[in-house]
């Protein structure tokens, strides 16, 4: 089947069987690869109520059709499963070099159920397949064992792993690849762990067949070549996310103190091009990457090495946490990559913990001591290694900070920043309404990539709660999922602008099935009414106020900075929400109909 | 003239390595390039590229002279020659002359600058 490589690896790591089953050509064609075959397949393959942490849960690691090819990123990697931080749909992608590994090797998938009995890993060396024993890197950081099993098999393997604190079960553990890249969200890795599943490492040495050699790389010769001619391939390539910081810092999006400002006094300490001067080593790209926005760092203070930090960590381990030294926000960075923890989830939770202290909801009784202190940085060392290894009040925050605000109590919950479960990402949203309904409505729960819509907001004015910001939202939440389905990098299109046209035609050519752009996006549209389906059927309950998002939205205008003032009313919210299903042609409760069901060709599958 | 690299410009996103092995074998294989990146990470955090220096060594060594020079002067395999003794292989001093299982004969750079255009940190020049 060209652009794939043909095959799906099953693991029954209770039996500790492996098996090889053809590719289905139907789920090729209905769903492209990646993350629209994780939700298929978790639709299907889960029965209704399984235990997240169980073994019925399963968890896919998936390619798409354009992964490992001469594509401008093809390197982004599926992680899915059914996630124990929200009891919903999650899937993470992380970029790197796995996904085209696996093609190379053969594989389009790996589909992981059961427990094993004992810690193994996945060997995969093309045709070769095998469990092998594990137990010698339980315990161990992600990069050590990543680095132990490239000596022990090579260093063309390449290696996925889990840290400590998805051993633990740590809610919001990730799974780390190619030194310091992650599949961080809704505890993917947190599934990998409860699976006893350490590491998968994978060489290949096949070829990935193309429908139309020749117009495959005329168009990737011409994507290369926008790339590179892109006004902002220079700034982009130079700083990467850090790029972010200073602009989202002035614009006033920039979670400060767990979200109660969107403006940091000290930014210019997390500032992108400090961080390149200061401790920037390497610039490292995904596979294929013309323009690589990983920055691989040394920090001399802490004496460390970090892939990062990312935007999203300067945000949360930054900012949201008052840190102000780019080197210590290198380390607590290197601490999660270490460990395994989701640096968002572990910013926003720490930054919670944080404010209740402040608010004198949790006292030194609640911390063992701990004066949780914003901005003290030995102080948010301490508590991320306490969430790593489940102790004391760490094993609450562990949990997420929905879980957290439960336990403490006195109106908390207000301010744990979180949808669904999950806790929000680096944009304070109280007066960007369309990105405020993007974490609303992301079928992860509370995360930017589904749909960056600040950018609009700010464009066509940022109070406006208007039908064409819920718009603009369904409109980002099909384009940028549908990248997670091709296998490959969005940020091309969103930072240097590469013709949106390239990837209907390059796909053509790669598969030999003619389709449209506006074809795929219906692909990605049933690709998002399968994931809305899986929570409607896996959450009693569930329907709009599952998508509500903290109360500090509408209770606490922001403290300070640009935006100081605003917040977005109750009533807004629930015009957000009115606007966004009645596009959507959901019903008034967020539930998929019948016509949409039909008009996507779930209503087999569906039943709701 | 040469494949040069400056490995300090390096990202490691192997491009180069796709677009070798789509211009001389037409598939999408880097384990079919003729020029390699070697990753040192966690640390120091860098990424060591090496190509062919057209030393020539590979020529001297080999047993049947099927090492030969194209009009650019890069050293080639006449694979239709070559016996598949590994000589060339085991002598080249920067480790570029590489070997496939679908093939019998190794393969080496022949200066085509296929990989110099795909370079999107222009690490990669010929000179």
């Amino acid at each position: 089947m060209n652009g794939y490589a043909g095959t799906v690896l099953r693991v029954d790591l209770t039996k500790g069987e492996i098996t090889k089953e053809p590719l289905n050509p139907e789920l090729a064609r209905g769903y492209l690869g990646g993350r629209g075959f994780a939700a298929m397949i978790l639709y299907q393959g889960l029965e209704k109520g399984t235990d997240p942490l169980g073994p019925e849960n399963k968890l896919i690691v998936a390619t798409g059709p354009l992964s490992g090819l001469l594509i401008p990123g093809a390197g982004k990697t599926t992680f899915a499963a059914k996630s124990p931080a929200t009891g919903g749909y999650a899937d993470s992608n992380v970029g790197g070099l796995l996904c085209a590994e696996m093609k190379y090797a053969g594989y389009d998938a790996f589909i992981f159920e059961g427990i094993s009995p004992q810690p193994v890993y996945l060997f995969v060396d093309d045709e070769e397949v095998e469990l092998r024993e594990a137990s010698r890197y339980w315990g161990q950081g992600s990069i050590t064992v990543e680095k132990a099993l490239k000596e022990e098999l090579g260093e063309e393997f390449q290696i996925a792993t889990i840290g400590p604190a998805a051993e633990r079960g740590v809610l919001y553990s990730c799974v780390t690849h190619d030194f310091g890249r992650q599949a961080g969200r809704a505890g993917v890795g947190t599934v990998m762990g409860a699976k006893r599943l350490k590491a998968i490492a994978v060489r290949g040495t096949k070829s990935i067949p193309v429908a139309d050699l020749d117009g495959y790389r005329r168009i990737s010769r011409q994507m290369y070549d926008a790339c590179r001619a892109s006004e902002a391939w220079e700034s982009w390539t130079r700083l990467g996310t850090s790029g972010v910081n200073m602009w989202s810092n002035e614009v006033g999006s920039f979670p400060t103190r767990n979200f109660q400002s969107g403006a940091f006094e000290k930014a210019e300490g997390l500032n992108g091009e400090l961080m390149r001067e200061r401790i920037v080593v390497t610039d490292k790209a995904c596979f294929g990457c013309p323009s690589p926005c990983g920055k691989y760092s040394y920090s001399r203070k802490h004496g460390v090495r970090v892939e990062g930090p990312e935007y999203e960590t300067a945000a949360m381990l930054g900012a949201n946490v008052a840190l102000s030294d780019i080197e210590d926000v290198a380390y607590a960075n290197y601490l999660c990559d270490e460990y395994g923890l989701d640096t968002i989830s572990t910013g926003n939770a720490i930054a919670f913990a944080m404010e209740c202290f402040e608010k004198g909801i949790i006292t030194t009784e609640e911390t063992e001591g701990l004066e949780l202190r914003f901005g003290e940085a030995k102080v948010i060392f301490a508590l991320l290694e306490k969430i790593a290894k489940r102790e004391g009040i760490g094993d609450i925050l562990a949990q997420g900070v929905k879980h957290a605000a439960h336990v403490w109590g006195k109106g908390s919950s207000d301010f744990a920043i979180q949808v669904k479960g999950l806790e929000m990402s680096g944009y304070e949203s109280r007066n960007a309404p369309a990105m405020l309904l993007s974490y609303m409505t992301a079928d992860v729960g509370a995360h930017h990539n589904r749909s960056w819509a600040i950018t609009y907001d700010i464009e066509v004015g940022r109070d406006k709660v208007t039908e064409d910001k819920a718009a603009k939202v369904i409109e980002l939440q099909h384009i940028r999922p549908l990248f997670d389905c091709l296998g490959c990098c969005r940020l091309q299109w969103v930072e240097l602008g590469l013709d949106l046209g390239y990837y209907a035609t390059v796909l053509k050519a790669v598969t030999g099935v003619d389709r449209s752009w506006d074809d795929l996006l219906k692909i990605s549209e049933r690709v998002w009414n399968l994931t809305r389906a899986f929570w409607v059927r896996e959450v009693e309950g569930f329907g709009r106020e599952w998508d509500y998002p903290p109360a500090r939205t509408w209770k606490e205008p922001v403290i300070s900075g640009p935006t100081k003032g605003k917040f977005v009313s109750r009533e807004d919210v629930e015009r957000l929400l009115d606007m966004y299903y009645t596009q959507r042609g959901w019903d008034k409760n967020g539930i998929p109909t019948r016509e949409k069901l039909e008009e996507l060709g779930l209503s087999d599958l569906v039943k709701i | 003239m040469y494949l040069r690299a400056d490995s300090s410009k390096c990202s490691g996103c192997r491009a180069c390595l796709l677009a070798c092995s789509l211009y001389h074998f037409g598939e999408n294989n880097p384990k079919k390039a003729r020029l390699v990146i070697t990753p040192h990470f966690p640390d120091p955090g860098t990424f060591e590229v090496r190509t062919c220096t057209q030393c020539g060594e590979c020529a001297e060594v080999c047993p049947v002279d099927c090492i030969l020079q194209n009009e650019k002067g890069a050293y080639y395999i006449d694979a239709q020659e070559c016996i598949a003794c590994m000589a060339c292989v085991d002598a080249c001093p920067e480790g570029v002359i590489f070997i496939h299982p679908d093939y019998e004969a190794p393969f080496q750079c022949d200066l085509c600058e296929e990989c110099v255009s795909y370079c999107g940190p222009g690490a990669l020049y010929i000179e």
